[in-house]
């Protein structure tokens, strides 16, 4: 399985945040019904991942981080196979033993997926000399959010990336918070995207609720890594819907921001964006969210299938 | 045969192994300044000196390693590998075995550690069994400098996260060293001294007390057997349980700190699998639980001493 190609068409776009969400929806009802773990899901901000992962090559690099379930399905996952992973199945891109929190594909180009909050902005720099030294053209997009931009693995990774001229495209998905703590109540400045200045990093802040937006960001944003062989921070301003860690009853949340920030759902926003530029009408979309839904079905029914791993894969892949 | 110091022999094994595979690359803290002819020779892109932030050197070499580079990263002192640990322990160590073996990590950790500079505790702290307790990691810590250059070339030719520790107390002392290539296979002990009546296991420069008090004990007419473990993880238990069925007794000893130290798993393997063959009590000799202390005296003292070692093995070959 390769990366999928970017998307040839807007509505591909929203299929693809269509998709997101449902798979994000049918592990909150499996984790409800006790058939799943809880996960971190990325409800809300589907438009930052698919804007960004379309403007990317098939030989770009992705890390990523717990809120991962954008990033890989529209770089081409198969969501049965995420599924099964969640589940701890066999079958899972990682045989069951990531979880729903750490899932890598490196035939994706998905790699090095962590959980610990900013490293995967540690690693990013060492992926970027690899692709550099060993001569490959793909360029690396970190994904984090605004918690691990606190972190001083923010700080130290676009130190080196910008001493060492590295092929970084760092995005800072803002989702405003940081597990239980409100973004505000952790960060010195509004915006991720000024602290990139004090390393000589160009940036740009784009609302990440609009995956045109986003997109069109992001494409000028990996042109300029590209041709320069160097960091750039593209931060998308979002926010995420559900809470840190199903369940989670989101008592902690201001209401009228919730409000606020749910009133303009990328997805909602995107298909009647396209609805009105005559780019889709209500009867496609509905068929289209019918596509998804059984796509979504077939791959849960995989995964249901998919057996548990073997008591000796326990001790397996620890050494190479 | 030529004669290197530990120091030099790390030098010889990163230019022969950086001659022999061009993704071998070396970086960190002072690592292109203090050996400029690695740059004379490799270029200022292979050798790169670091910020003073280990966390993003050791995350930095973690994710160089899952893509096809062999980073050998210097972090002066073993203490500093606390500002490390994320990345070596829950990245390195575990990322291969959370994606399902779809990565490895092909990195050497190289860090100073123990004794014998008076540098105080925060640059004087032996932390090998952090690491030999974390699942994924290899953790080398040899005595010699030809064992060294052996050792060293090895781990940078593994696919795995290891932990190569440098004893400062032994960094200048000279030793010969074979001419041309010559590796060891991690997880293989030296017994560097035959013996039929105790068993001393030791890694480190404890290995020389070990050798000293060896010879003292044989004036006594007691033959002691040393074993430098050479490397902690993979650990070599059948050469020590081999050596305690012959002897019968056990005298486990290292600078760290005997509580929860690398002697404990080793007194544990041998009461598990050897029991039978004890004439006597293990006897595990260690440093205190104090940090390292900067006044020479005090710094010496928490090392165990060949005196020490010597009187151990003699009460335990009176009972």
């Amino acid at each position: 399985m390769t990366p999928k190609p970017p998307a040839k068409n807007p509505q591909q776009l929203l299929e693809q945040m269509l998709l997101i969400r449902a798979y994000e929806e049918a592990i909150v009802n499996g984790s409800a019904a006790g058939r799943m773990p809880g996960t971190c899901t990325s409800v809300g901000q589907e438009a930052a991942a698919v804007g960004v992962v379309n403007a990317l090559a098939p030989e770009d690099l992705i890390l990523t981080n717990h809120r991962s379930a954008g990033h890989l399905l529209a770089r081409g996952a198969d969501p049965g196979r995420l599924l099964a992973e969640v589940m701890g199945r066999r079958d899972g891109y990682c045989k069951g033993k990531s979880g729903s929190l750490h899932i890598s594909a490196k035939e994706l180009g998905v790699v090095l997926t962590s959980t610990i909050v900013g490293a995967e902005l540690s690693m990013a720099p060492g992926v970027a000399l690899a692709q550099s030294m060993l001569g490959r053209p793909g360029i690396v997009v970190c994904f984090f959010g605004d918690g691990a931009a606190c972190e001083g693995s923010f700080h130290e990774s676009l130190n080196l990336a910008a001493l060492w001229n590295l092929p970084i495209l760092y995005v800072c998905e803002n989702n405003h918070w940081q597990a239980f703590v409100h973004r505000r109540e952790a960060m010195s400045r509004e915006h991720v995207a000024d602290w990139a200045a004090s390393y000589g990093i160009p940036a740009r802040t784009v609302d990440g609720n609009d995956v045109f937006a986003v997109l069109e960001a992001a494409q000028a944003a990996a042109a300029q890594v590209r041709e320069s062989q160097r960091p750039y921070l593209l931060e998308t301003l979002t926010y995420r819907t559900r809470g840190h860690l199903e369940p989670d009853d989101q008592g902690y949340v201001d209401k009228a921001e919730l409000a606020a920030w749910l009133a303009r759902d990328p997805i909602a926003t995107g298909r009647d964006r396209l609805i009105a530029d005559g780019q889709l009408s209500p009867a496609q979309a509905a068929t289209m969210a019918d596509k998804v839904a059984s796509h979504i079905a077939v791959a849960q029914a995989f995964a249901e299938a998919s057996p548990f791993p073997a008591a000796d894969e326990l001790t397996r892949d620890v050494y190479a | 045969m030529p004669t290197l110091t530990i120091y030099d022999a790390v030098g010889a094994a990163l230019t022969e192994e950086m001659r022999r595979d061009h993704s071998v690359i070396a970086f960190g803290e002072g690592i292109a300044t203090k050996r400029h002819e690695l740059v004379d020779e490799f270029g200022a892109l292979r050798i790169r000196n670091t910020p003073l932030a280990e966390g993003i050197i050791a995350g930095t070499a973690v994710g160089a390693a899952a893509m096809g580079l062999r980073p050998v990263v210097d972090l002066l002192f073993a203490p500093f590998l606390c500002y490390a640990m994320d990345e070596l322990v829950n990245s390195a160590g575990k990322l291969r075995y959370l994606s399902g073996g779809q990565f490895t990590f092909p990195l050497v950790t190289l860090a100073m550690t123990g004794a014998g500079w008076g540098v105080g505790a925060q640059h004087n702290h032996n932390v090998e069994a952090w690491f030999v307790h974390s699942p994924g990691l290899k953790v080398v810590m040899p005595s010699t400098p030809a064992d060294t250059k052996a050792l060293l070339k090895t781990a940078i030719r593994d696919d795995n996260p290891v932990l190569f520790f440098l004893d400062i107390g032994l960094l200048y002392q000279p030793g010969e060293v074979p001419a041309g290539e010559h590796l060891l296979a991690l997880g293989q002990a030296a017994i560097v001294r035959e013996g039929r009546d105790v068993t001393l296991v030791s890694y480190g420069k404890t290995v020389h007390h070990c050798q000293q008090a060896a010879e003292q004990l044989a004036g006594q007419g007691i033959a002691a057997e040393v074993i430098d473990l050479r490397s902690l993880k993979p650990l070599d238990e059948a050469t020590i349980l081999g050596s305690v069925k012959k002897t019968g007794r056990l005298v486990v000893v290292h600078e760290a700190n005997r509580l929860c130290g690398v002697g404990a798993e080793i007194a544990a393997l041998v009461a598990e699998q050897a029991f039978a063959d004890l004439k006597a009590p293990i006897v595990r000799l260690g440093g205190p639980d104090a940090p390292a202390a900067a006044s020479y005296p005090l710094e010496q003292a928490s090392v165990p001493s060949a005196e020490a070692i010597a009187d151990a093995a003699r009460r335990l070959c009176s009972t």
